[in-house]
């Protein structure tokens, strides 16, 4: 149990934060920029001092700010992964790496050398000079740096943000690995939705510094907080499911979700492996009665659970597709009274299998 | 080439730089980490002390030398009673005014380098466990080296012309105290020293020159290593 109350009072804002989620697993800290989630991470570091503050990872208290505990920063076993990767120049890729794991105070160090290097792909690195790398190499060391320090747990904050995009693409993979691999919990601060759809398990989206809504992606991704901050045309709910089969010609793959089954392009599928999707809410159809004829792979059957009337004249209505699976719909007011549609009613959702983004997804039985 | 007399007074010269040097580094560290990180209130008076010497006239910095590490000053008294040092006419005195002429410019060239290193490098080295004298050892200070040396090479192309605190401090006493522009001096006061004293001021020139020189490759190559 990873378990953080942090208050702190800043010119501009208040930061006044608790979280309490199960080890190990990725928290994804999400919020627009100046949202307070650096604050709270140097908060958690013991980088910057809090008004008050609870830090405790599993049984071991960091921070208590009312028993007058604090453990320095440089005792408190944390892997610390900055934005711009604070690599040391005047040292080799391989220095920096040994930097941290020298200097770990732990009788058995369970994080090994060998491991970190073959886990992010740092071989070709080692006799390099941080000025010598790229963008995403300096963040994969930065990450091998901290993994070997041992750590209780993992603040990565932004880590992609200072590169571009097939830059990202090169370090998520690494990102999820460590998550699947090793079990060290991972806070993850991000303003990408795409990033955390990606590695989270626990959402927390934070606004002016305090925390306006948490728990598990799929309930997150519904939530009018969450939606705020991606815009209406990026909302929409995330499912985990289970990959029931697939065709390697076409690229297709059949997902369980809920009670139902979702085609998505997965070219690289395997039977069994788990997986996250995203259906966006503008990408959804209701239709009453299941229909004939029409191009659309994926036609579930669900109930409507909840309608929502959006200021601008539209609607979003979510749709039980069983087993607790909801997903969203946005439509017109004028679509929804033609169809009649009110809660408790079954409805099909359509879906074109094109419009569905898949991510591989090893969840964790927690 | 050189007369034994020149050659003497060129060994002199670059002797005492180097001492002076070599003294004056580890304080003016020190120094320029009090006046830029430091959290001491009487800062802005530290700062005025460590460059008074840059703008009193050098013959002041002498003559309060003089005051202090004289055998009757309450500096020298208590070097020459417990450890039987003298300064005053001494190599070691000619150091000691060497250094403290210089010593901002010193100050100068670290502090600059500190104020370089960022410190979010020192935060990192910190959630790595790397408590506050280890961080300085291991990140702070490698890379402030290219300050420091630019600092200690200046210093002492600087120190090997120091003339005013010199002379009155520690006196123009051949083989002792009479640096190159010293020499100098006292061939200019000589009828017939022109000759020499022309080859004195070369020499100065090309040592001053070289000095300068070197800084600059030093500086250069410390970049090259920290890709800056």
């Amino acid at each position: 149990m990873l378990r953080i109350a942090v208050r702190k009072r800043r010119a501009d804002f208040a930061l006044d934060v608790s979280i309490e989620v199960p080890t190990p697993g990725t928290i994804a800290l999400f919020g627009r920029s100046g949202c307070g989630k650096t604050t709270l991470v140097n908060c958690i570091a013991g980088l910057l001092q809090a008004d008050r503050a609870f830090v405790a990872i599993d049984d071991v208290v960091l921070e208590d700010t009312g028993a007058n505990v604090r453990v320095p920063v440089e005792q408190r076993r944390i892997g610390y992964v900055f934005q711009d990767a604070r690599l040391f120049p005047h040292m080799t890729v391989m220095a920096n790496l040994r930097y941290g794991e020298r200097r770990a105070r732990i009788a058995q160090p369970f994080v090994d050398f060998d491991h970190v290097v073959a886990l992010l792909g740092l071989r070709e690195l080692l006799n390099r000079r941080p000025h010598e790398l790229s963008g995403g190499e300096k963040q994969r060391v930065a990450l091998g740096r901290a993994l070997l320090s041992q750590p209780r747990l993992m603040l990565l904050d932004e880590p992609l943000a200072a590169l571009d995009a097939p830059r990202r693409e090169e370090v998520l993979p690494y990102l999820e690995r460590l998550r699947d691999e090793l079990q060290i919990p991972i806070v993850y601060v991000s303003h990408q939705f795409e990033e955390v759809l990606r590695l989270a398990t626990h959402v927390v989206v934070m606004d002016r510094g305090a925390i306006a809504t948490q728990g598990p992606i799929e309930t997150v991704s519904r939530h009018s907080a969450l939606r705020a901050i991606v815009g209406d045309e990026a909302m929409g709910a995330v499912l985990n499911g289970v990959i029931a089969s697939c065709d390697p010609s076409t690229g297709l793959a059949a997902v369980q979700i809920g009670a139902g089954i979702v085609h998505t392009h997965l070219p690289d599928a395997v039977p069994g492996a788990h997986v996250r999707v995203q259906l966006l809410a503008r990408d959804l159809i209701l239709a009453t009665h299941a229909v004939d004829g029409v191009s659309v792979r994926n036609m579930i059957a669900g109930t409507i659970v909840r309608i929502e009337t959006e200021e601008r004249g539209t609607e979003l209505v979510e749709v039980d597709i069983g087993n607790g699976a909801i997903v969203v719909a946005r439509l017109t007011r004028a679509a929804s009274v033609a169809l009649g549609l009110r809660l408790q009613m079954p409805i099909w959702v359509l879906v074109k299998a094109v419009s569905i983004q898949g991510h591989a997804f090893r969840v964790r039985a927690t | 080439m050189l007369t034994p007399a020149e050659l003497d007074a060129v060994r002199l010269s670059l002797s005492i730089a180097a001492r002076s040097v070599i003294v004056s580094l580890p304080i003016a560290i020190v120094v320029a980490w009090l006046l830029t990180r430091g959290r001491l209130r009487g800062r802005v008076v530290l700062d005025a002390i460590v460059h008074l010497p840059l703008v009193l006239p050098p013959v002041v910095v002498g003559y309060v030398l003089l005051l202090l590490f004289g055998v009757r000053g309450p500096i020298g008294q208590w070097l020459d009673q417990a450890f039987g040092i003298r300064l005053v006419f001494t190599s070691s005195g000619a150091a000691l005014a060497t250094a403290v002429m210089t010593f901002p410019l010193m100050v100068r060239a670290i502090r600059l380098s500190l104020e370089a290193v960022d410190p979010g490098l020192e935060d990192a080295a910190r959630t790595l466990g790397a408590g506050p004298w280890d961080r300085f050892f291991t990140i702070t200070l490698p890379l402030m080296v290219p300050g420091i040396l630019a600092g200690a090479v200046t210093a002492f192309a600087a120190g090997l012309g120091e003339f005013g605190a010199v002379i009155t401090f520690v006196s123009n006493i051949p083989g002792e105290t009479r640096t190159l522009p010293l020499a100098l001096y006292t061939a200019l006061q000589t009828p017939g020293g022109e000759a020499l004293a022309a080859r004195l001021a070369s020499i100065s020139f090309a040592l001053g020159l070289c000095g300068l020189l070197v800084a600059e490759f030093l500086a250069r190559r410390m970049r090259r290593t920290l890709g800056r």
